[in-house]
């Protein structure tokens, strides 16, 4: 802590700022942080309450007699549902693998096509991807089940995998930051004879590990939380998070078992995001829409 | 005669750019056939009664003349829709901007930390605890610190009383709400020059506020314009959180969004051009808002 001060105050002196505005820019993140935090760590709270403290009046803010039952619980409610929550875990593990994978090679290689070449076409891609930022979201999802209706991709773990496979958002954070390469670096490369498949993953990508990061933590962070909902009805596709909600609804008594499963469900992006949250600083700096 | 020379000169750089387009393909098949199509063909859709069953039937206007002048519950929803826009978008918009900045002000192990905290709520779906912390009994942690408070003394049913749906679901969407465009605000701050201070410092700047009007704005166009487009549509197509918190459909239609009532149509009733219809008047309320807000953002920072 007192080091922390010390250095707020070596940084405020080299910005010539007053001490006052420091400190109260400080209480007013941490106030605000600590209500942000509230739930998150209500969550973690009530995962190792034990049952007959989830109906103590006042509810308390810790557990009395911390336990990892809700844990064990967490797995027995799911595996009533014939499957086993390995089988769920194992396909959350799966589907987020491919799409992470999918979305970096194929982002990397569009992005680096996108911001280093002139072809017939290639600014109305531009313009088309930067438009599609405001549609990716539900507002197609009735026309995307159509589609995938058509595909007969409807419960197969296609469905869950393939439409996310190419995102609009990560060709253009990664686009937006490869624009920032030196044409002369790739010149260089060409007049030694590389061709552009080369070039884009000997020469850019592993320039671009901020951006490459970023579209990782971002596609990780989608995947993972991936539903399937409405395209998967057969019980041994289905993935972690549709698993949770199942548990989710069975009520009240429930509760300690669902904040297990919820903990569960966010370990992984938190400690993916803290692994790479420089990278992702570096990159978004380069992610503003100029028109 | 000239549009055929220009037509072949168009075939030779295709060609010669061949490498282009096969690194382009991997994502253009998937972009084409899962955002493209979809968006293409939810247009004609909407023209149409479609059940998914039977070929779709051609109704002309007949699916927006209803949405208008007799879907009572279509209007409720574009009233609900707006003041949960009006209400999460701008102000998370300011918060995130807010937050970045003094985030940006702190040492660095300070920025990561606090960077993490506010960032968390977004990374996975975990707003099942708000159902404990609003609850409708004396267990919800709400009604139990109210009580003790003094502030009421009986529980509040917050999750199925109509007066309180839509201010708990705005309240959750808020909470959710820092993600993509906060770190890019983060980042743009993290961007600027810091000679750009000194100059100002220089030029008799007194103040932060000072600095954020000329020196921090009008560097920060781009990422202001990348977190107002991921504010548009995070704030406009809310519609799960709600769902799962209070319930389908909420008391009284009180937190019924456009994006529940495109749902409600698609899903439940299997209307798919009339859902489409829906999605279309959302799509095009977004696309104006975020013109308009680049046309804002660019006067501000010029």
């Amino acid at each position: 802590m007192a080091a922390d001060i010390k250095k707020l105050r070596a940084s405020n002196r080299q910005a010539g700022r007053k001490k006052s505005g420091t400190a109260a820019a400080f209480v007013f993140l941490a106030v605000l942080g600590a209500f942000m935090v509230f739930p998150i760590y209500l969550t973690l709270v009530m995962s190792v309450k034990p049952v007959e403290e989830l109906f103590v009046f006042p509810p308390k803010l810790y557990a009395i007699r911390p336990t990892l039952d809700n844990f064990r619980d967490m797995f027995v409610a799911v595996r009533r549902n014939r499957v086993p929550f390995s089988r769920y875990l194992f396909n959350s593990v799966f589907v987020t693998v491919s799409v992470t994978a999918a979305q970096c090679v194929f982002s990397s290689m569009a992005a680096f096509v996108l911001a280093k070449c002139r072809f017939p076409g290639s600014r109305v891609i531009n313009g088309v991807i930067v438009a599609s930022l405001l549609y990716q979201s539900s507002v197609i999802y009735i026309m995307l089940y159509m589609v995938m209706a058509r595909l007969h991709m409807i419960d197969t773990p296609l469905a869950l995998i393939l439409p996310a496979a190419a995102s609009p958002l990560g060709v253009f954070l990664m686009r937006q930051s490869v624009s920032q390469l030196p044409d002369a670096m790739l010149d260089a490369a060409k007049v030694d004879g590389a061709g552009l498949f080369r070039i884009c993953w000997q020469i850019v990508i592993p320039n671009q590990k901020p951006a490459f990061m970023t579209v990782m933590i971002f596609a990780f962070q989608s995947a993972w939380n991936i539903q399937g909902g409405s395209v998967i009805l057969h019980e041994q596709y289905k993935t972690l998070p549709a698993a949770v909600m199942q548990v989710s609804s069975s009520g009240m008594a429930r509760a300690g078992a669902v904040m297990a499963a919820s903990v569960f469900m966010l370990i992984p992006p938190v400690i993916v995001f803290i692994l790479a949250q420089r990278s992702v600083i570096e990159t978004m700096a380069h992610s503003g829409i100029s028109e | 005669m000239k549009k055929k020379k220009r037509l072949r000169r168009t075939f030779r750089e295709i060609r010669k750019n061949w490498a282009c387009y096969a690194m382009l393909a991997p994502f253009m098949i998937f972009f084409i056939l899962f955002t493209v199509i979809p968006v293409v063909m939810s247009l004609p859709v909407a023209f149409t009664d479609f059940n998914m069953a039977q070929k779709p039937e051609f109704v002309g206007l007949s699916n927006f003349r209803t949405l208008f002048l007799s879907d009572k519950v279509f209007m409720g929803s574009v009233r609900v829709t707006i003041v949960f826009a009006l209400l999460t978008g701008p102000v998370s918009y300011v918060l995130c901007f807010l937050l970045a900045w003094l985030i940006n002000g702190m040492p660095r192990r300070l920025r990561t930390f606090f960077t993490l905290i506010f960032y968390i709520p977004s990374l996975a779906s975990v707003y099942t605890v708000w159902q404990l912390i609003f609850s409708g009994d004396m267990n919800g942690y709400l009604n139990a610190f109210l009580i003790d408070l003094g502030v009421i003394n009986s529980p509040v049913q917050w999750l199925t009383d109509g007066r309180y749906v839509l201010g708990v679901t705005i309240a959750v969407q808020l909470w959710i709400s820092l993600g993509a465009g906060f770190l890019a605000l983060r980042a743009g701050f993290q961007n600027i020059d810091p000679a750009l201070y000194e100059a100002g410092a220089i030029e008799g700047m007194q103040n932060r506020r000072q600095e954020l009007i000329y020196i921090v704005i009008p560097s920060m166009g781009p990422q202001l314009m990348f977190a107002a487009v991921m504010q548009i549509v995070s704030s406009f197509t809310a519609g799960t959180i709600a769902q799962n918190l209070v319930g389908f459909p909420s008391t009284d239609y009180k937190a019924h969004t456009i994006m529940t009532h495109a749902y409600d149509y698609g899903w439940v009733r299997y209307e798919m051009g009339y859902a489409s219809a829906i999605c279309m008047m959302l799509f095009i309320a977004m696309f104006i808002l975020s013109r308009l807000i680049a046309k804002g953002i660019r006067r501000i920072t010029e």
